[in-house]
């Protein structure tokens, strides 16, 4: 997706993971899927480098559909469509 | 040449269906190093394993069982040598060392202020993260009876057994990865 469909993306739940270390966000991602519905929209907030390359590689594996990220101040925002 | 083509499909499916059913999705690791950093990476691993839905098994092994000594726990029935094992080796992960840059326990305890500063999750933390993800850990017994440790000792982990070898290799034999740490 590009930038500015991300931005006017509305996402179903925030899972915020800034602050913490790998394997945080994953951990913190794969606890809050399993709360919401398929097709809905999940957005992580991770200041964490490596989890902009973890995250599309574990959407991948769990058949998510990554949909990209938006790069704030100190952290990302990383984008996910739930299978 | 219709009948020998479906012959050919039917095989092709069986050996399909047997490969499939020769490797699961899952993670098989030796946890053996009592070390305290590769205690972390062998938890960061299991953990991230299960995030990606894979079972993960751990079989703890000598020096590692230290790592699942809940320290206010003793066991009972001890004689003199098992009893000393018990005084020398880490009551718990609380007390496992670092296995470079140790210097004298300065190290280590450098390591775990960075760890928080960096919201790193302590051993203790992942541990606890991995009861609740259903990672399974497998204890050798033999290394128990080696080092005199009781299963009294051990901390309060919702998926823990004792077991010996042939678990492991079962285990390992239908696991996608297997490591040893």
């Amino acid at each position: 997706m590009s930038t500015e469909e991300l931005k006017n993306l509305k996402s179903n739940t925030i899972v915020d993971a800034r602050g913490t270390a790998c394997p945080g966000p994953l951990l913190a991602a794969k606890k809050a899927i399993g709360e919401i519905e398929s097709g809905e929209i999940m957005e992580i907030y991770s200041s964490d480098e490596g989890t902009k390359n973890d995250i599309p590689k574990w959407c991948n594996k769990m058949t998510h559909e990554f949909l990209g990220i938006l790069e704030e101040d100190s952290y990302s925002r990383i984008f996910l469509k739930k299978a | 040449m219709g009948t020998e083509l479906e012959k050919q499909i039917a095989d092709l499916k069986a050996q399909v269906n047997h490969l499939k059913e020769g490797t699961k999705d899952q993670l098989s690791m030796v946890v053996f190093s009592g070390d305290m950093d590769k205690i972390l990476a062998a938890m960061i691993i299991a953990t991230g394993a299960a995030a990606f839905d894979m079972k993960v098994k751990l079989f703890f092994t000598f020096w590692a069982i230290s790592a699942l000594r809940d320290p206010a726990k003793t066991g009972k029935g001890k004689n003199f040598i098992e009893k000393m094992f018990g005084m020398m080796l880490p009551r718990g992960s609380a007390k496992l060392k670092l296995s470079n840059m140790n210097m004298g326990g300065m190290g280590t305890a450098m390591i775990k202020g960075i760890m928080k500063k960096h919201k790193v999750a302590s051993i203790e933390e992942m541990m606890k993260t991995a009861g609740e993800l259903g990672i399974e850990i497998n204890i050798c017994e033999m290394s128990m009876n080696l080092m005199g440790f009781k299963k009294e000792e051990m901390i309060n982990y919702p998926h823990m057994t004792i077991c010996g070898v042939a678990t492991f290799l079962t285990d390992a034999a239908e696991s996608k990865i297997q490591l040893f740490i």
